[in-house]
């Protein structure tokens, strides 16, 4: 038997998290470069996914299958195709970046302070989501991947409700509560979504009789297994509800600026770049491969609401008066062109959304993170209260621009790309919808410059008068995703070659093919 | 020689980057590295140059292909470069000028701490500025077209701890994201008409659809234009632009970024000419703006926003000849040049007065400066001739073949646009001359003023603190200002005949662009002789009312439309009634909504279901235990639905 390497990808930070759990309370440090040590090692072993990872191969590859509860066909069966190896990557690279940005967001507070702030676990909860994250995009058996698509929550959940910023406006008191309450709105709102899709999994498992996706998807395919239309409309929407909580999709999005407002830059960061690409790629794995009628059904109403997300997300973020929320908006403004990309269903809106996925998930960090930088530095989440950084942190200002000039799609920088992809997608089949979409690339320019000229411009506010510029730390963690940033901008090849035949494959699922041009002798 | 394309666009992106990352250690030699790139660029421009030219005037295309930039199915993307007359044609224009404005920026902003990074961001926009004339498809051009609308917000607001310039480079990238949604949605309808977006396929086959398709893809780049070259409906942001430094101004808000919404409609010409609708449509673009600068470059005393003005109105002759067609590509074309020497040095020639006048911006404090800064005198007065159209200089050429090509349209539209352009001459002359007299001629209007004009404080920051309560003591700029003034002067002078003479700007660009002589109504004598009547009368009724009478310091009311004018047509305070304050309150309300509606319906349904809201709010009280309560209960769920499938 081969190398279990896609275990291996999800077994070691989930050893890791263990090991940095047990790390003595005397020993914090350790636990921090335990914890980094761990998650560059996973990365190392994403890499290899990546290496291993033949684009032009077979569907699912790296495969492992492994009978786990034999009564009910529940199987340990894991595999890849590229949109799942480019999503694995993202989240390999990104999880150092947060830990070494979070380094001392779980350091003890000041004496005096009531509450405890247990190093260790922090960085060994972050591990776990990784772990879980990872085994996510690599399962195949559609109950095993409900396992981990809600075991993620629990360590989620501490995470957002436990570590949040260290100044706050209210007091230390609000802030808890605050906290607690964006922490159980966040497990709620996802439990309940996961609910929705259990009934929907037992469902489905009643009328296929086991939980491999590849074993139904092709009974599916060849016929053997018929669903009524009303079944398999009811089952979709019991999956697409629970990934329309998590990517969050209007008008379930509630429950994200709370979360991320409440919880410190680096799990912000782990939220909408990490665990909430685990329901727009869920998307595209299970409701179209699964239910590919029903998925075209829905998708008139899936892309008004997608469209919606778009245009509404970003009017929010301009009108929020709070730098996490701000982000948390325009968040949800781009996982509606997620969400319209993959159900353009067109190959360059699905090969876009994929990208769109890991680049959103890059721009974000690189913002959020800056943004936490700041954040700690005057103990401030309120956009009113900073002014004219530029001036005493030119390089903070410098690496926050170009972090929210991705976040607005510049051309040259990643984002972009995938966004025309994703509009260029969407506009072959809906054109009125693609054109609408647009008005976002404006809207996106007015909430990433008014914050930019909010905080960075105009006098210099007395109270940041003596923040210092980034720190060698702070450096090393936006540097490498600035450079990440321009080279996708410029050379996004790798990740669409890897992408591309993966989408080629969901494209047939679905029996869709790209429109054609009206006048195809230009070619 | 076609792989001397990349090098000419990596000397000022290596420059650029060099720059800005460089830090403090290049502070005393950056913006020399700076100059030298430019320069550098320049020479490989006109290697190339000589290259063409030794060349058939049919073969004079060189393209270098780098690397396959975006292959999604069917949509490819190339980051392929595409030299020809018309792309060359730019490449001197904006590393000549840019240069020379290099230069003059190495005397302008010697006193300013952060001269390195503003020289980085000048490469940085010649480089983009190089890539977006020298894509070769839209989606590569719209990078650089992007990337200058960077450069440009970043310069803008260069001196950003002033609001008002921070302020104007916001309003300026938002006003240009109006016209990109423009350009996005031309490229997408060129994919699903032509399944390319590349010049090549695109320009070739518009013979193949409809006129509806081409006339939509017409107005979305013309919507483009309109951001870019600061065309009515979307030219309110290139006033304020004026707060950046005024090379700046001088070389993106005047002679280069400004024009490459001329660029983009007479390289697209291959649509247009298929598209009379969205022809009329840029041509009544044009005529609207030439006026509309035109007029409100009347009533500003604000040196810089009286040439701002200006820019509109000269960039709405060119826009208009761009949508006569082929009548009109190569005086279009061949009046961005002239204009690009005369406007450029006009603005250094602002810049040195400023210098020389404690960073002053008001003309009515200025007066009789002709005595103090001769060379600034002569070269300004030699850019004021040109743009006035004075017979034998450069802007009496182009202008004037411009009016003819507008009446050579032929029919009524020809009638109206041809006298749109006579009309606008005559302004021009009015306010050009306003702007010579109130500045060199007169009373020395700035002895014994020694506070400042409150209306229009400096653009200058440097003002702040160089002693404004001192009488300032007007004197000439240094040689490493003058002398790119006098480069510019000599264009401004000779370039215009240089052209004409023998039709060689025609010549030369006539094979990418096409050419038709349209039919024109009336002779070209009498075309030059009306416009020469327009001529004298702006000037006689300036003279009559600057020249003559002494130039009062606080401005008068004035009428009703010089008041509008000053407030650049009352389109500011639209702008800011309906967007600004319209959509304030849109997403002041939306918040709200999001907050108890969109998230008290969602709780509320939840509620109906489990209890959700009751429950969320009973646990903002405490916390410790509630984690506790709550993750039981999670994972109780999680273990019931476990066994559940067990015992099923």
């Amino acid at each position: 038997m081969s190398f279990p390497l896609l275990t291996a990808t999800a077994a070691l930070p989930a050893i890791g998290a263990v090991a940095t759990a047990a790390v003595p309370a005397a020993r914090r440090s350790a636990a921090k470069w335990l914890a980094l040590l761990v998650s560059l090692a996973t990365l190392a072993l994403a890499i290899t996914v990546l290496v291993r990872f033949d684009p032009d191969g077979t569907r699912y590859q790296l495969t492992e299958s492994h009978a786990w509860i034999k009564d009910f066909g529940v199987r340990y069966e894991l595999g890849v195709d590229g949109i799942a190896v480019a999503l694995i990557a993202l989240t390999a690279v990104l999880i150092p970046f947060i830990i070494l940005a979070g380094w001392h967001d779980a350091d003890p507070l000041e004496t005096g302070s009531r509450r405890w702030r247990p190093t260790q676990g922090f960085f060994a909860l972050i591990l776990a989501v990784e772990a879980m994250v990872v085994i996510s995009f690599e399962a195949t058996d559609v109950f095993l991947f409900y396992i981990f698509f809600e075991a993620m929550l629990i360590p989620m959940y501490f995470l957002i409700g436990g570590f949040g910023d260290r100044a706050h406006e209210h007091g230390e008191e609000a802030a808890a509560t605050q906290r607690s309450y964006a922490a159980v709105k966040f497990l709620l709102y996802n439990l309940v979504g996961g609910l929705i899709m259990l009934a929907a999994v037992i469902g489905l498992y009643v009328v296929a009789g086991n939980f491999s996706l590849q074993e139904i998807a092709q009974a599916r395919t060849n016929g053997s297994l018929h669903m009524a239309t009303s079944t398999e409309r009811w089952l979709f929407l019991g999956f697409f509800f629970a990934f329309a909580v998590k990517a969050p999709l209007w008008p379930l999005h509630t429950w994200l600026p709370n979360a991320m407002q409440e919880s410190t830059a680096p799990v912000a960061v782990l939220i909408t770049a990490v665990v909430d690409k685990v329901g727009t790629f869920a998307m595209l794995r299970f409701c179209l491969q699964l239910f590919p009628e029903a998925s075209k059904w829905a998708t008139p109403v899936i892309l008004v609401l997608a469209l919606i997300s778009i245009v509404y997300g970003a009017l929010l973020a301009v009108g929020q008066r709070d730098i996490k929320r701000l982000v948390a908006y325009a968040s949800i403004s781009h996982f509606g062109f997620i969400i319209m990309g993959i159900f353009a269903m067109t190959s360059q809106g699905q090969s876009g959304a994929t990208l769109y996925m890991v680049n959103h998930g890059i721009s974000t960090a690189a913002l959020m993170l800056v943004a936490g930088f700041l954040i700690s530095r005057r103990g401030s989440r309120l956009i009113g209260d900073y002014g004219g950084v530029q001036k005493v942190a030119p390089v903070l200002a410098g690496t926050f621009l170009i972090g929210g000039l991705a976040t607005l799609s510049l051309p040259g920088l990643a984002p972009f790309v995938s966004e025309f992809l994703v509009l260029v997608g969407t506009f072959t089949r809906y054109p009125a919808i693609g054109v609408i979409a647009t008005f976002g690339i404006v809207l996106a320019a007015l909430y990433v410059l008014v914050l930019y000229q909010r905080t960075m411009t105009g006098p210099v506010k007395p109270e940041v008068s003596a923040m210092p510029d980034l720190r060698a730390r702070e450096l090393v963690v936006v540097a490498p995703l600035i450079v990440l940033l321009i080279f996708l901008g410029v050379y996004p090849k790798p990740v669409t070659d890897i992408v591309n035949p993966a989408v080629k494959q969901t494209m047939s699922d679905v029996h869709k093919s790209d429109p054609k041009p009206e006048v195809e002798a230009a070619k | 020689m076609e792989n001397l394309i990349a090098p000419l666009i990596a000397a000022p992106l290596l420059g650029a980057a060099v720059l800005l990352l460089g830090g403090r250690r290049l502070d005393r030699v950056g913006h020399w590295v700076g100059t030298l790139l430019s320069a550098t660029s320049f020479v490989f421009g006109l290697i190339l140059f000589a290259d063409l030219l030794g060349k058939d005037a049919e073969h004079r295309t060189l393209t270098q292909h780098l690397w396959t930039w975006i292959s999604v199915g069917s949509f490819q993307a190339d980051v392929t470069f595409r030299l020809d007359q018309l792309s060359m044609t730019f490449v001197l224009l904006i590393t000549g000028v840019g240069s020379l404005i290099h230069l003059y920026s190495v005397g302008y902003m010697e006193h300013d701490e952060r001269r390195r990074r503003f020289f980085g961001y000048l490469n940085l926009f010649l480089a983009a500025m190089l890539l977006l004339v020298l894509a070769d498809n839209y989606l590569l051009l719209y990078v650089g077209w992007e990337g200058v609308g960077l450069a440009s917000y970043l310069l803008i607001g260069f001196w950003q701890h002033k609001p008002s310039a921070a302020t104007a480079a916001k309003k300026a990238f938002l006003v240009n994201r109006v016209g990109d949604m423009g350009l996005s949605i031309a490229i997408m309808l060129m994919f699903t008409t032509f399944g390319s977006f590349a010049f090549g396929p695109v320009l070739s086959h518009t013979g193949d659809t409809s006129e509806g398709k081409l006339t939509a893809i017409g107005l979305m780049l013309l919507l483009a234009a309109c951001g870019k070259s600061a065309q009515v409906p979307l030219q309110s942001w290139l006033g304020d632009a004026m707060e950046g430094p005024t090379p700046v101004s001088a070389l993106i808000h005047a002679a280069t970024m400004v024009t490459a919404g001329v660029y983009l409609i007479v390289r697209s010409g291959a649509v247009f000419n298929a598209a009379p609708d969205a022809q009329l449509a840029v041509t009544v673009v044009g005529a609207v703006t030439l006026l509309f600068g035109a007029i409100v470059g009347c009533a500003k005393d604000d040196i810089k926003k009286a040439l701002a003005g200006s820019t509109m109105s000269q960039i709405g002759y060119m826009v208009l000849a761009a949508g006569l067609g082929p009548i009109g590509y190569v005086f279009a074309i061949m009046h961005l040049v002239t204009h690009g020497f005369f406007k450029a040095g006009l603005f250094l020639g602002a810049g040195s007065v400023m210098h020389g006048m404690n960073d002053e911006v008001d003309m009515r404090r200025y007066g009789g400066l002709r005595k103090y800064m001769p060379v600034t005198f002569i070269t300004f007065g030699l850019g004021y001739l040109a743009i006035i159209g004075f017979p034998g200089l450069s802007g009496f050429f182009s202008k004037d073949k411009i009016i003819e090509a507008a009446f050579a349209k032929g029919g009524t539209e020809g009638w109206i646009l041809g006298g749109a352009a006579l009309l606008g001459a005559a302004i021009t002359a009015f306010y050009m001359t306003r702007v010579m007299l109130m500045t060199f001629f007169g009373e020395e209007r700035w002895r014994n003023q020694p506070t400042r004009s409150p209306q229009a404080p400096s653009a200058e920051p440097a003002a702040e603190h160089r002693g404004e309560h001192a009488e300032p003591h007007p004197h000439e700029s240094p040689k490493v200002m003058t002398i790119p003034m006098i480069v510019l002067a000599v264009g401004s002078v000779f370039g215009g005949a240089f052209f004409s003479i023998g039709d060689r700007f025609l010549h030369w660009l006539e094979p990418v662009t096409g050419h038709s002589e349209g039919d024109s109504p009336l002779s070209a004598a009498a075309v030059t002789g009306a416009t020469m009547v327009c001529l004298v009368i702006g000037v006689a009724i300036a003279w009559a009312q600057y020249g003559r009478k002494p130039v009062p310091v606080v401005a008068p009311r004035g009428s009703l439309l010089t008041r509008a004018a000053r407030r650049d047509l009352l389109q500011d305070d639209f702008n800011h009634v309906v967007l600004v304050r319209g959509g304030e309150h849109l997403t002041r309300s939306l918040v709200y909504v999001d907050h108890t509606l969109v998230d008290g319906v969602v709780n509320g349904t939840a509620a109906g279901f489990g209890g959700l809201s009751g429950r969320l709010r009973r646990l903002q009280n405490g916390f410790a235990r509630s984690y506790a309560v709550s993750m039981f209960g999670g994972a109780a769920l999680l273990v019931a639905a476990t066994l559940l499938m067990r015992a099923v």
